[in-house]
């Protein structure tokens, strides 16, 4: 049978070419590698070296053709023994080579004749898959004791507690073995663990990260320490292009269950390369699960949760709320859903949503609100991504008021995207514009009055509530 | 292409095979070891075996440029050939339960690993039942059965990865060793470095080997890389490296098997520079004109290491023409099967679109 030599497209955007010139004359003998033409294409001259062995039975496209299309039959080949003349008259039919339906600017489809070919389910993108509904908070049992623990005391419980459970949980970070944490979060880690489990690592975020991904590839459970997730921007091509999107990218067969944490955001007095908020960046990417609590009790069971859970997690601290005292039930095995945010304070004249360090200001506000008033509901949204819209909506539909409050930059904040989500699916249950309290758009300045201009306030937040109660 | 025998000379004179200066000492054996340019004879079956594995790598890859060119595969298609005896002859070292991880140059990679040629391709069209279920596309392929873990489109990343897997392996205490692959372009990104001093500092069981095929893209070692001897690179941290003629697969396998003995015994990593060539340009949309092509018409007259494991078949007597050109049916019937396979699976399920982002 004598073979189509086709117009190759040579560059992921090339439709048409020139033909400039051919290398091997009709008669020539061509072996599998040889160059047999040169091509225009719109990127360079490319030379297209033949796949297939024998003759050259026919040029059908002269040298010097332009915009020949890509997949035309420009030379017919006649196969080993094959006679050239016969062979030039039956090739050129075209079907000697499989054709892909309108190659290049649409993926191929079947050419089998099967009816459901995958190019008519990409008419429409289907619906995204809708979130089943989140396991609520595990009761506690009346007259569990409840022990005062500060976030930092209970990280560390969280991770001990996973650790002692399986073997192949263990943290590597920065100084987290031997001086015991540079905020002294795994402290008493090593000492219970030992080396194996608890490894110090040089100064390398994007290596270390790295070298989590790939341990967690092969199935371990790394708990990786970012000192501050500030640095963490060295390794964040690991976090995104690795940990993220290896399951999609490899079809389901392996994923990477490891956890990201450290202190994230503003600390105090540490200026701009110090002081940034992820909780927006790392809440973009499919793929990852972002956490990022307030109290001692959700540090906890969340922790424990993201080092059970198969994903990636982004777990973002707050260097200021460790040393914060929270009351954290005493249970053997405290854990709490990721996905599903918290009712702080039920309220009904307003809702207020925040997460993380953002609770501090508005816990003080929703105090200081009441004093005059007004009824403020008080959502802790605890994870970013999945996040969870649906008790968000229920309370806007029952306060029609939305403020959110974060320390983060403004444009493209957590807060903006719950505006956007609220505003599609309860525009009609809104009375007033939502407000976007977060931190200003500049980068964190050191200058302790312009730090504090910088971040959001009580203040602001109080004022915020009032404008959308219109009370001001 | 007429064979011409070819001596089991490197592809670089002058620095080929010489141990690393302020390396660390490698295994110790004979005083031509592997790692020095020692060559172990293969047997008929070696021989027979590495012919065949390089052959389907070799038109496995034709066929993958044949059918981008047919619009079939889509977005960037980096092709292997010329480099066959680097995967071929590191695999013949490997015991079932070691792990390979390269970057996006990866095809001969998952075919000497044994992943199925159809699954390969099947991908490479982006079809449903390819290795990642069509979503990951030349570059992004893994096959956790054959412990291949990728295939990585970003240059360099696959480096701290398959340091981690080497991580996993000391910390289990098993004896599993992980091949990690990269180019002479990714020697330069600052993780590998980073990546290095971790594996000397723990003692992981990783072999880098760093295929020089001596272009990064249309960048010439000389051109961006200060030092290029990339067999020294680990000499800061202590790392034993190697040159090694990357176009003779017995030489490949004889450092191989020296390296990873070495990575086994718990003497951490170690270096091959792979002194290997790549016919076709950086990708299928490169005309490669950064090079002469009397450089690659003697690389491929000279050097091929299909050409020179087919000449020692037929000196040898191994086997003749005619069971040779047998070998080539049988290969081109796999190829052209798995050609035909990718073009007519279907495309994934709509519905694909959004599963494998969360477990």
């Amino acid at each position: 049978m004598p073979i189509d030599i086709l117009m190759p497209a040579l560059s992921p955007t090339m439709e048409e070419g020139t033909l400039s010139k051919w290398l091997k004359e009709e008669g020539d003998s061509v072996a599998a590698g040889d160059v047999i033409a040169e091509i225009e294409t719109d990127k360079a001259t490319m030379e297209v070296e033949a796949v297939e062995e024998g003759r050259i039975a026919k040029h059908v496209v002269a040298a010097g053709t332009e915009n020949v299309k890509v997949n035309a039959v420009i030379a017919i080949l006649a196969e080993e023994g094959e006679d050239l003349e016969k062979a030039a008259q039956k090739g050129g039919s075209g079907d000697s080579a499989p054709q892909p339906e309108e190659a290049k600017s649409q993926a191929p489809a079947s050419d089998k004749g099967e009816e459901d070919t995958g190019k008519d389910e990409k008419a429409k993108t289907p619906a995204a898959p809708v979130i089943a509904e989140t396991a609520e908070d595990p009761d506690i049992p009346d007259g569990t004791e409840m022990v005062p623990t500060t976030v930092r005391e209970a990280l560390r419980d969280a991770m001990a507690e996973e650790m002692r459970a399986n073997d192949d949980v263990f943290v590597m970070g920065e100084e987290v073995a031997e001086y015991q944490g540079a905020y002294k979060v795994t402290q008493g880690l090593l000492d219970e663990f030992g080396a194996r489990r608890v490894v110090d690592t040089p100064i390398t975020e994007h290596g270390f990260a790295g070298v989590g991904v790939g341990a967690a590839m092969a199935g371990l459970r790394p708990i990786v320490e970012f000192m501050t997730f500030n640095f963490a921007m060295q390794a964040i091509d690991q976090i995104i292009n690795s940990a993220a999107k290896t399951l999609y990218m490899s079809g389901g067969q392996m994923g990477a269950p490891i956890v990201f944490r450290g202190p994230n955001g503003a600390a105090a007095r540490v200026a701009a390369q110090h002081s940034q908020c992820y909780a927006a960046w790392y809440g973009q990417i499919p793929g990852l699960k972002v956490v990022m609590p307030y109290t001692a009790a959700d540090a906890k069971g969340l922790l424990k949760a993201a080092i059970r859970d198969p994903n990636p997690v982004i777990f973002l601290e707050n260097e200021i709320l460790y040393g914060q005292t929270f009351d954290v039930p005493k249970l053997d095995d405290f854990v709490l859903p990721i996905g599903k945010a918290r009712i702080h304070k039920s309220g009904s004249d307003a809702t207020l949503v925040s997460f993380g360090i953002g609770m501090t200001y508005a816990t003080k506000a929703a105090e200081a609100l009441a004093g005059e008033g007004i009824d403020v509901e008080l959502i802790d949204l605890r994870t970013i991504r999945p996040m969870d819209l649906p008790t968000v909506i229920e309370s806007v539909r029952k306060t029609g008021r939305l403020v959110t409050v974060e320390e983060g930059y403004p444009q493209s904040s957590v807060g903006t995207e719950i505006a956007t989500r609220v505003m599609q699916q309860a525009f009609d249950y809104l009375d007033a514009p939502v407000i976007t309290i977060a931190g200003k758009d500049v980068p964190m300045p050191y200058a302790a009055n312009l730090e504090k201009l910088a971040l959001p306030s009580v203040d602001e937040v109080v004022e915020a509530v009032k404008t959308v109660c219109y009370k001001v | 292409m007429a064979p011409r025998k070819t001596s089991a000379s490197s592809t670089r004179k002058p620095a080929t095979r010489k141990q690393a200066s302020g390396s660390k000492a490698g295994p110790k054996s004979g005083s031509k070891s592997g790692l020095e340019g020692g060559i172990t004879e293969f047997s008929k079956e070696q021989e027979l075996d590495a012919y065949r594995e390089m052959l389907l790598i070799r038109r496995f890859e034709e066929k993958a440029g044949q059918l981008y060119g047919m619009g079939f595969i889509g977005g960037f298609c980096h092709l292997y050939i010329g480099q066959e005896a680097v995967v071929v002859g590191m695999q013949m070292a490997l015991k079932e339960g070691d792990e390979v991880i390269t970057g996006y140059r990866d095809h001969g990679h998952m075919l000497a690993t044994g992943m199925e040629a159809r699954g390969v391709m099947a991908e490479l069209t982006g079809r449903r039942n390819g290795y990642s279920r069509g979503k990951g596309g030349s570059m992004h392929m893994f096959s956790k059965e054959k412990h291949f873990y990728g295939g990585h489109g970003i240059v360099g990343a696959q480096v701290s990865l398959g340091t981690g897997l080497a991580f996993a392996n000391r910390y289990r205490g098993n004896d599993n060793v992980c091949l990690t692959y990269f180019g002479d372009g990714a020697a330069n990104q600052g993780q590998v470095y980073e990546s290095f001093n971790m594996a000397a500092l723990w003692k992981l069981p990783v072999v880098y080997i760093i295929e020089n095929n001596r272009y990064a893209m249309g960048t010439s070692t000389a051109r961006a890389s200060a030092q290029s001897n990339f067999s020294l690179r680990g000499n800061s941290f202590g790392i034993p490296g190697y040159q090694v003629d990357g176009m003779d697969v017995r030489a490949v396998h004889a450092a191989g098997q020296e390296a990873v003995a070495h990575c086994r015994s718990g003497e951490g990593p170690i270096i091959l520079e792979m002194m290997t060539y790549r016919y076709r340009g950086h990708s299928m949309s490169d005309p490669a004109k950064y090079r002469s092509k009397d450089e690659v018409q003697k690389m491929r007259s000279e050097h091929d290491p299909i050409e020179q494991v087919k000449a020692r078949i037929l000196d040898q007597k191994f086997a003749s023409e005619d069971e040779l050109k047998q070998t080539d049916k049988k290969v081109r019937e796999i190829v052209a099967d798995s050609a035909d396979f990718a073009q007519s699976d279907r495309e994934p399920d709509a519905s694909e679109l959004y599963t494998d982002i969360l477990l």
